[in-house]
């Protein structure tokens, strides 16, 4: 047999893999290898079943069938201990951090055998400064930015000097600066030759970075290719296996100031939230305002603040001219401002509500659902039919709880519940988060179609390219300041990034890498 | 008004009276860290106390009496951990359940057990240092369980600030997702921490039985559960607090039986519900100022932990 | 081995059939129990569940079932709708005690006068004090954000502390001897919460306990208010989203379960218990908290659990006098039902599936 028959050359092999969960299946006959020292792309859209089979590796979650070798040995870890002994590190998209704890701490749960923590703090600092990536082992993770609490997870990585790094959307929370600078990171451990296999549904990055990549479709490979002599137009259509028509938009004349914000200054009610400061900013009817920035720059408080979760004095936040700053939710929805937060589940959405319940949760005001404090069900039972038909949420009925929905569904729902209240004023954080293309260009196209039928409109993104897409001016947040709108025609990446806040100091840090 | 009160026997007894609601806050203080918030405090005291008294009846040792309490109030916890960390019932509504409980199976362990005197407790022999003028009878006049309940606090501070296991705990209670994904068995940790708080609970209600009353009768703990609850929160869930609390907490109930004793002019009802008011009073004002107390609390206290995926 | 799966949707059968469930198991657990204690378990199932009802002494008994199930059923439907939001009073045993002074020394000040507005008054009287008492957590919770299940607690041990100082000092019947305990209110027409109907152990608290499941189950069912109660218990972030103010929730919930205990308080004082003594308060305020589980929090539900606890109440009492079964059994028992029934609950929102063999 040959060196590639018995993949000897490879450092992972993944044969066959299948996963499934009830009513899904995550993984099917799923099969690729990783090379030593490439950097290889795990290509697909969310809900693909890229982050099941990257736990399978990390030992997270066991497979139905099939099977791994690692270095030409089977490979089966019970738990994560067992890959991280193996040599797999892996940096999360989500929940791997304590915000409470300092950063040593931090770096400490993720190892097997720590030192003693004044010894770690030094190598921290070692490794921080050999990688370009600052940071101060003493400092709380909960006061550190989106960024910085990146470089926690890569550094917790580093000490164990893993064969195989693997990480799972690392660029959403970073500038275009940062990214530059992340790469220029992972290209020089590539160089020391870690492999990495790097997961992600951005194009343009798997291409500057990437060696190889397998494509992921409803949980199978469905291609693989190497991204530099791909263009991103082919490597979408494997991605998302039809040809996408971005979202048409009809030239619209701005209207009068619709929703008015000024000087803006509010605490954070979140615990280690970001405080919003002198924000002030105007919407015109049928204007689309994108507001980027990092997360945890103050995304979720400037939603809490135009909402009416978040009281501030009247005259910060007016509607149509009328101070409605010291309004609650319920007050601002009269006034004609609909909201749909980041959140889905829990915040949006009563999880284990039914969709007709959580129709009525935001509807019941500007749709007339309740007369003297008493429920029209039926009523509120066709609202909830309308959403369901006219935004085509996938569901057996409206009985059903909204945690049943996939996400996808629940956020169209979601988004539909708001929109179709005829709104003066929008403001939606975060619409096609973790949303498959299809729906969030449905999401996207409805949005204008508000905007064209007169709503003023605020959308707070960190998607750039989907900012660009439906905005016609565009303000960063950074650490809860926002910069002046600007019309999007005519702004570079770079402008972009230097409003998102550049590189948060890291620029000088890099220079040795 | 506090004429006739020795400073020495004073503070000596609020040693003593505050052991009950240290073991308990401490051991609670510990199953909190790891993000349960179990509020049957009351009835595994309880448990430990009718548990401790009847072994050290049948056995004569007040030792095994203790053992016994501790082993009552941990077998009570493990319903407790069976119904949250296994069953994922609401950890609010089986605290109470478990108190309730707590308070009818004791009684019914107890009946045959009223009104006879446990074995003594005898003070740690300390020779000559006894005999020292005030700190004598000030420090060195005591059970083990005194010394036994503040090497506790300064155990778990220990363990919680420098012991690989207190992080884990820590992280565990700071965020169960987390702990997860790197791979840590949240259940059996805060199973662990569980059982944990439930002996340090039956060790203070069989403190209470055996040492401060000392006898059975139904509800004879009379809300030190409750109290020890409290101090946690006034304690902000640091170690050293929790001491300073409960001495706090015994040193006004010492000082109100002594002024009942006393006949000092204030009516007997409003001295005995003042333990509960000042508890109140404390709980107000550590969690006012804009919650600053609730900011110290672990991330995830209350929240049961299923991994789905 | 099992392992659990979460259903995508509460199971609305389960959510009927785990009372029912926790009930049979209570029942073998029981029996255990009493077979321990050395009595024959099917004799003290039978003495406890079946005999109130229809043994011998039934046209007595059945009375009595009336008699208890209303305290419990007021409370409960109170405590019910501030567990549904996620607010714990469990101090309503305070609430209780502290309607019954209230109502009790409304009543006793207008001693000897006859005149029908006496009793009304008293009711109002009744139901504030509750309120005020629960208002004190209320308002400690909305304004120093202090935890409210352990003040609602504290405020148990003072207000018994107060019916001690009621029942031995300012509420002592002048007449009595210098024995503790009030009037008896049956000697004094205008204030007393006679028996409506003969026979059934009907008194105005009962009545009172019916129209307060009628107006909660309306109340849930079909209320904006009711809505944003359930709301803010199942995902408090989702509640402030839709407008609902959680300071305003604090208040009313924990108003109406005051004043609903006080009430309770009241209508016992002046009814069954018939003064206010040192010890009328019998436990009613924390047997609440299970019937309210029982009846899962639902106004219907806590009906049925309400005069179920009433039974084993009075059952255990047969069983304590006829078996000699002791009467703490009956308190164990009842808590043992809150364990079954909460452990139960897991089959409203998990599936228990074999664990699927795992390949290496």
């Amino acid at each position: 047999m040959t060196a590639a028959e018995t993949g000897a050359g490879d450092l992972l092999r993944i044969e066959g893999v299948t996963k499934a969960y009830p009513g899904v299946v995550a993984n099917s006959d799923v099969s690729f290898a990783i090379a030593e020292g490439e950097v290889h792309a795990l290509l697909g859209e969310n809900g693909a079943g890229k982050s099941t089979l990257v736990k399978m590796i990390y030992g997270l979650v066991k497979p139905d069938a099939g099977r791994m070798i690692w270095r030409g040995a089977p490979f089966a870890p019970s738990q994560p201990s067992a890959a991280r002994a193996s040599g797999i590190a892996m940096v999360f998209q989500h929940f791997s951090l304590f915000e409470a704890l300092n950063v040593a701490e931090n770096v400490a749960l993720g190892m097997e055998t720590p030192p003693p923590m004044r010894e770690l703090a030094a190598r921290i600092r070692a490794v921080s400064e050999e990688y370009g990536l600052p940071l101060d082992p003493s400092r709380m993770v909960g006061d550190l930015s989106a960024g910085e609490r990146q470089r926690v997870e890569i550094i917790r990585c580093l000490l164990q000097s893993p064969k195989l790094l693997i990480m799972d959307e690392p660029t959403s929370v970073l500038t275009p600066q940062e990214v530059e600078i992340l790469f220029q990171t992972l290209r020089q451990l590539r160089s020391e030759g870690t492999s990495i296999l790097y997961i992600s549904h951005k194009l343009e990055e798997i291409r500057t970075l990437c060696d190889r990549a397998t494509v992921l479709r409803r949980g199978k490979v469905v291609g693989a290719c190497i991204p530099r002599d791909s263009t991103a137009r082919e490597m979408a259509e494997m991605m998302v296996g039809a040809t996408l028509t971005p979202p048409e938009r009809r030239a619209t004349e701005k209207g009068e100031v619709a929703l008015g914000v000024s000087d803006l200054s509010v605490a954070s009610p979140i615990p280690f939230g970001t405080s919003l400061k002198a924000i002030s900013f105007t919407v015109a009817r049928g204007e689309v305002l994108g507001i980027a920035g990092v997360a945890g720059n103050g995304q979720d408080e400037l939603l809490l603040a135009l909402n009416g979760e978040l009281r501030v004095a009247p005259d910060r936040v007016r509607i149509h001219g009328k101070p409605v700053g010291d309004l609650g939710p319920t007050d601002r929805r009269r006034a004609g401002l609909v909201s749909a937060p980041e959140e889905r589940l829990g915040h949006a959405a009563a999880p284990n509500m039914t969709l007709t319940e959580n129709a009525l949760l935001s509807g019941a005001v500007r749709q007339g659902l309740t007369a003297r404090g008493f429920i029209d069900w039926r009523g509120t039972e066709a609202f909830a039919e309308k959403i369901i038909e006219s935004f085509d949420v996938r569901t057996p009925g409206t009985h059903v709880a909204a945690r049943a929905l996939s996400g996808g569904n629940l956020q169209k729902f979601v988004v539909g519940r708001e929109l179709l209240q005829s709104p003066e004023v929008i403001v939606i954080n975060q619409p096609t988060w973790g949303v498959d293309a299809a729906a969030a260009a449905a999401i996207r196209q409805a949005i204008l179609d508000c905007a064209a039928g007169g709503a003023a409109v605020v959308v707070i993104s960190q998607d750039l390219d989907e900012l660009l897409e439906i905005a016609d001016s565009f303000a960063a947040l950074n650490e809860g300041r926002l910069t002046k709108p600007r019309p999007v025609q005519g702004l570079t990446i770079d402008e972009i990034g230097l409003m998102m806040g550049g590189a948060h100091g890291m620029e000088v840090a890099h220079h040795a890498g | 008004m506090f004429g006739g009160i020795d400073p020495a026997l004073l503070i000596a007894s609020l040693m003593v009276a505050s052991v009950p609601i240290l073991l308990a806050a401490t051991g609670e203080l510990v199953v909190e860290k790891a993000g349960v918030l179990n509020l049957g405090v009351e009835g595994m005291m309880i448990m430990g106390a009718v548990c401790g008294f009847i072994t050290a009846v049948v056995t004569g040792s007040p030792a095994l009496g203790f053992l016994g309490g501790a082993a009552g109030g941990a077998g009570l916890s493990l319903l407790f951990a069976l119904l949250t960390q296994v069953m994922q019932a609401n950890q609010v509504a089986s605290g109470l359940a478990l108190t309730l409980f707590g308070l009818g199976l004791s009684s019914l362990l107890g009946q045959g057990y009223v009104g006879i005197k446990p074995p003594h407790t005898g003070a740690v022999p300390f020779g000559p240092l006894a005999d020292i003028p005030f700190f004598g009878r000030v420090i060195f006049g005591h059970d083990p369980l005194v010394y036994l309940s503040v090497l506790a606090v300064a155990a778990v501070w220990i363990f919680l600030r420098n012991a690989r296991g207190g992080l884990i705990l820590r992280a565990v209670g700071e965020s169960h997702e987390a702990a997860h994904a790197l791979g840590y068995k949240v259940r059996r940790i805060r199973v662990l921490a569980i059982l944990f708080g439930g002996a340090m609970a039956g060790l203070g209600g069989a403190y209470i039985s055996l040492v401060r009353v000392p006898q059975w009768t139904d509800g004879i703990t009379a809300g030190a559960g409750w109290i020890a609850l409290a101090i946690v929160v006034f304690a902000s869930w640091r170690p050293w607090r929790v001491l300073l609390g409960a001495w706090l907490f015994g040193g006004i109930t010492v000082l109100q039986l002594n002024l009942q004793a006393a006949g000092s002019g204030i009516p007997v009802e409003y001295l005995s519900m003042s333990p509960y008011l000042i508890t109140i009073l404390v709980l107000v004002i550590m969690s006012s100022g804009r919650g600053r107390a609730a900011l110290n609390a672990p991330a995830s206290l209350g929240q049961n932990f299923h991994a789905a995926r | 081995m099992l392992k659990l799966e979460k259903r995508p949707s509460p199971s609305v059968f389960w959510g009927r059939a785990t009372p029912v469930l926790a009930v049979a198991l209570t029942m073998m657990a029981g029996s255990l129990m009493f077979a321990a204690l050395g009595k024959n378990p099917f004799e003290a199932i039978r003495t406890i569940f079946w005999d109130p009802l229809f043994g011998e002494f039934a046209w007595y008994l059945r009375g009595q079932l009336l008699v208890k199930a209303g305290p419990l059923i007021l409370i409960a439907v109170g405590l019910s709708l501030g567990f549904r939001a996620g607010i714990w009073n469990i101090g309503a045993e305070g609430q209780y005690i502290m309607g019954a002074i209230c109502g009790a020394a409304v009543g006793l000040a207008a001693y000897p006068t006859e005149s029908w507005l006496i009793f009304p008054v008293m009711v109002l009287a009744g139901a504030f004090g509750g309120w005020v008492w629960a208002m004190i957590p209320a308002i400690l919770k909305t304004r120093f954000n202090t935890n409210e299940i352990l003040v609602s607690l504290m405020l148990v041990y003072v207000a018994e502390t107060v019916l001690a100082m009621a029942s031995t000092g300012f509420l002592r019947n002048p007449d009595g001897a210098g024995f503790p305990g009030s009037r008896n209110f049956s000697s004094y027409p205008a204030a007393a919460n006679p028996e409506l109907i003969a026979g059934t152990g009907l008194h105005w608290g009962g009545v009172a306990a019916l129209g307060a499941v009628v107006a909660a189950y309306v109340l849930l069912q079909r209320h904006i208010l009711g809505f944003q109660i359930k709301l803010a218990g199942q995902a408090p972030r989702a509640a402030r989203f839709a407008g609902v103010s959680p300071k305003r929730l604090v208040v009313m919930c924990l108003g109406i379960a005051g004043a609903l205990a006080g009430l309770a308080g009241m209508f016992e004082v002046t009814g069954p218990a018939g003064q206010i003594s040192i010890d009328f308060n019998s436990n009613y305020g924390f047997t609440a908290i299970i019937v309210a589980f029982l009846g899962r929090l639902n106004p219907v539900g806590i009906l049925f659990a309400g005069l179920l606890m009433a039974l084993t109440y009075i059952g255990g009492e047969m069983a304590s006098t006829n078996l000699g079964l002791p009467s703490a059994a009956i308190q164990a028992f009842q808590g043992m039902l809150l364990f079954f029934l909460l452990a139960c609950d897991l089959l409203t929102n998990f599936r228990i599936v074999p664990a699927r063999k795992e390949v290496r």
